[in-house]
């Protein structure tokens, strides 16, 4: 089907698939996890049990991409988290502090049960500034300069404020009554800081790194792409519109913000992936050097074409099963 | 900067090390759990015996702990590859990464996946789907045992690949998956996780009814994992024995050190008890069976066994092998005459006494002490090479500076001594929370099934 050049960008793909449906779906249950209200128990039971059934399955679209990364580009894959070791061992961290907590704030005994929660909402909140932090420094193919150290500060709580915003919005689509609106103005405050979060990491983007500004600002491409930035801004302004008008009648458009965030953050990363197409790692290695042997990419990839069409109809046979509003998490 | 890569060396190997044992512990129980909780989930589809649903209930708030542990661990091991053995994939990843891609696509998705409906779904899907969502992460734990073995099979018993210009290329898939020694290790792996969770269930019930729980359930628990347990050991011990044979042919240095022969012998002895000494080469000591090692790995009094002294430099330190193995295999044995003496008490009495209770709760656990035990003589066994033969751990390692590696290295010991603590409280706690419940609500149960299931519970226990 493909011939043996064209494998390692077929390989470049797949994983920025799965990297995106990560950022969406672990996006929001990380964004829910730092939105935790430490003054209101019951609407903390309440929003946990609406990502109980899926942080697992979220979570694993991370793995697939690491995978993937090891898979079919080893060379990039030690490099990348040779660079970022440290940041990396604190994301881990944060994922495992976070994804215990989901089990222990309730079993544990109660006078242990609050920590736990601290440690829900601020292992969340680790896990998505480190994330940001790895991407700002991986965009900028881990330049040494003071510049790209703020940039990657600045990346951090740009994907801390849309894992919020996305987080909000899925409470706002699962929840009712006072949450729903607590969500409503939590998602509009995350949705300003995300807009310009996104905002000054693409200009910074275009004034850092010459070949990006070279992509974007030559006619025609400026003109074709001109529609990107429109279309997110018009995104954001409607959402904020949209929640500053709640509750609306028989909770019309309830899914409608995340949704559109998530059309958002699929904009914002066919913005990145535009600037950058076909390097694997920024600047430094291109897609083509170092992928792993077409005997083996093509071992994984007949798995891959069987196997992933039917992981993305289960996941939506289980989105399906727990539809709708989210009720108290009980395992009877 | 030779000193500094010997650092990096030793901690990455201490943080290898140390993460994986950390995580095998929560898949140890996790892939026989699982089975397990389908069984009680079929038993309670069968009979409609609130008891069953009870059991189920019990365990898998317990599998959901040491699930979300396992997972979370594991997530850290899919990351260490990179950061710690770069070497690794450079060398043999045309092999090792397509065997975990496919873990992570066949079994990762999958259990994750239909863990939300086992977990979460029972009141929202028909209960056969939620039976069935139940087997299939039981499916899927073991699909990912099965993917990860293959591939931890394959460095030690490398098959079906050439080298070309330093780089390992698979030639045949079939011979790579089903390498060697894999069939030898997948099974004893496979029984090791079921003879710990029986061990655990076993456990945690006698510590409930030593605790006053006179519920039918814990006792009905009890009566299932402990003849489980007595029957699987003796299967285990059958299969080790393949195992070791099977390790002989092809990984002698490791049989030798674990069986501490120094020099190589015909009619060599079973050695019970010694002090390996490195430096004269002989056991300090020793008490031994004479020709007992022979037999037992050749099937043959004279048969001969090669001895360290004969593979020079490339060989395994001795002792950790050597003690390792004895913890392994005392372990199973202790298994063996507990759950036999168990069986046969319940069997005589119906009922077990105290001592033999609080014997059970001291080997909640047990499954644990084997597994690392074991996986300790294999992986250590294997050293110095980290592929058998094509790669050596030393040329695999990272350039990471040595402090960054120490830094990760205690966050993660802190974290996992934290775990580890809340884990076994929380455990216990919900054992004994689950003691004050009352018998079961029999809200959703008509009188018919109730006073049927009843009578078939007089019968059976
Ligand atoms: C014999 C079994 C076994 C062994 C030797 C390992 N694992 Fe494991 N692993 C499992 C059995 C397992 C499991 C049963 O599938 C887990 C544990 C509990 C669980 O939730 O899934 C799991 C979880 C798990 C996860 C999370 C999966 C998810 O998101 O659902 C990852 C990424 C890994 N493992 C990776 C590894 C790596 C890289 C290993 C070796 C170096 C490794 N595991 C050894
Ligand atoms: C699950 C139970 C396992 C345990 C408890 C375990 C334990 C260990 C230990 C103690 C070492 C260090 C040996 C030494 O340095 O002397 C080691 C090495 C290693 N093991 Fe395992 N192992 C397990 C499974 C696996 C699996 C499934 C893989 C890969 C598929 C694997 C890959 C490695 C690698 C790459 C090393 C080299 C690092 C080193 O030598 O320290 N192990 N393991
Ligand atoms: C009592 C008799 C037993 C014998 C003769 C035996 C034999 C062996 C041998 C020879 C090995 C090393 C294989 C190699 O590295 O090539 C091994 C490894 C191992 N053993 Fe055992 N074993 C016994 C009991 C147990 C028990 C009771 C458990 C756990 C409940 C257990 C768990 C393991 C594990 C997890 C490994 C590492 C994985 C592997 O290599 O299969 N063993 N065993």
């Amino acid at each position: 089907m493909f011939d043996d050049a064209q494998l390692p960008l077929v390989f470049l793909g797949l994983m920025a698939f799965s990297v995106l449906v990560y950022a969406i779906l672990d996006g929001f249950d990380l964004g829910v996890g730092i939105l935790l209200p430490m003054d209101n128990k019951q609407q903390r039971d309440r929003m946990v049990a609406s990502i109980g059934p899926f942080w697992d399955a979220n979570e694993t679209w991370l793995v697939l991409a690491v995978g993937i990364l090891l898979i079919a580009f080893p060379q990039a894959h030690s490099l990348i988290l040779r660079e970022l070791y440290i940041p990396a061992a604190f994301m881990l961290i944060g994922l495992i502090v976070r994804g215990v907590s989901f089990d222990f704030r309730v079993k544990a005994v109660t006078r242990f049960q609050r920590s736990w929660d601290w440690a829900f909402k601020l292992g969340s909140l680790f896990v998505a500034l480190s994330q940001g932090y790895m991407l700002g420094r991986y965009v900028l193919g881990f330049d040494q300069q003071a510049v790209a150290y703020g940039f990657a500060v600045l990346s951090a709580m740009g994907v801390a404020a849309a894992y919020t915003y996305i987080g909000g919005a899925w409470l706002v689509m699962k929840t009712t009554g006072p949450l729903q609106l607590r969500a409503s103005i939590w998602t509009r405050r995350a949705g300003w800081v995300a807009a310009a979060g996104i905002a000054l990491v693409s200009i910074a983007n275009v004034s850092l790194s010459p070949t990006v500004a070279a992509r974007w600002l030559t006619m025609p491409n400026a003109i074709l792409l001109f529609p990107l930035p429109v279309l997110s801004g018009a995104i954001v302004v409607f959402i904020d519109y949209y929640l500053r008008n709640q509750p609306h009648a028989e909770d019309f458009g309830h899914s409608l913000p995340f949704f559109f965030i998530a059309l958002l953050f699929s904009l914002s990363f066919i913005g990145l992936g535009y600037s950058y197409f076909p390097y694997v790692v920024p600047h430094v290695l291109l897609a083509t050097e170092g992928a792993s042997a077409p005997v083996s990419l093509r071992f994984i990839l007949t798995g891959i074409i069987i196997i992933m069409p039917t992981i993305l109809l289960y996941t939506a046979f289980t989105y399906r099963v727990f539809w709708g509003k989210a009720t108290d998490l009980t395992y009877h | 900067m030779e000193s500094e890569l010997l650092n990096t060396l030793a901690l990455s190997r201490i943080q290898f090390a140390a993460n994986i044992s950390f995580h095998i512990l929560f898949p140890t129980i996790t892939i026989g759990l699982g089975w397990l909780l389908f069984y009680f989930k079929l038993r309670f589809e069968i009979s409609q015996h609130p008891v069953w649903m009870r059991i189920y209930r019990f365990w898998v708030k317990i599998f959901a702990l040491t699930f979300a542990i396992g997972v979370v661990t594991g997530i850290t091991m899919s990351f260490q590859f990179g950061t710690n053995w770069p070497g690794f994939m450079e060398k043999v990843g045309n092999i090792a990464g397509p065997l975990l891609g496919y873990e992570v696509m066949s079994a990762f998705f999958l259990e994750a996946t239909f863990l939300g409906v086992m977990l979460f779904g029972i009141h929202r899907v028909p209960s056969k789907v939620h039976t069935l969502a139940t087997l299939i992460v039981a499916i899927g734990t073991s699909l990912s045992a099965f993917w990860i073995i293959a591939l931890n099979s394959w460095m030690h018993t490398p098959a079906g690949f050439v080298m070309e210009n330093g780089v390992a290329m698979p030639t045949d898939w079939i011979a790579i998956i089903f390498n060697p020694s894999m069939p030898y290790r997948l099974g004893h792996m496979m029984l090791a996780s079921f003879l710990t969770a029986s061990f655990l269930i076993a456990g945690v019930s006698a510590y409930r009814i030593l605790k006053g729980d006179l519920k039918s359930a814990p006792k009905l628990a009890l009566k299932q994992s402990l003849p489980l347990a007595a029957f699987l050991i003796v299967v285990q011990i059958a299969v080790g024995d393949m195992h070791g044979i099977n390790t002989l042919k092809y990984q002698p240095a490791k049989i030798a050190a674990m069986e501490a022969v120094w020099h190589t012998e015909q009619g060599a002895p079973l050695v019970l008890f010694a002090w390996p000494n490195e430096d004269t080469q002989r056991n300090d000591y020793e008490i031994s069976i004479p020709y007992g090692a022979s037999l037992i790995l050749t099937h043959e009094l004279d048969g001969e066994i090669q001895g360290i002294s004969s593979f020079g430099e490339d060989r395994p330190a001795v002792k950790p092998l050597f003690f390792g193995f004895r913890i392994m295999v005392g372990t199973g044995l202790l298994m063996l005459v507990v759950s036999w003496i168990g069986v046969w008490l319940l069997w005589r009495r119906d009922t077990l006494p105290r001592w033999m209770l609080q014997t059970l709760v001291g080997m909640t656990f047990s499954g644990w002490v084997a597994t690392i035990a074991g996986w300790y003589v294999t992986e250590i066994g294997r050293q110095p090479w980290l592929v058998q033969g094509v790669l050596k751990t030393s040329d695999a390692v990272t350039t990471i500076a040595s402090h960054n590696v120490a830094l990760s290295l205690a966050m993660y010991l802190g974290v996992y001594i934290i775990l580890m603590a809340a884990y076994l409280h929380t455990l216990f706690n919900l054992a004994r929370k689950a003691i004050v419940v009352d018998e079961y609500e029999t809200g959703n149960l008509t009188d018919v099934a109730l006073a049927d299931a009843a009578s078939r519970e007089n019968r059976h226990v």
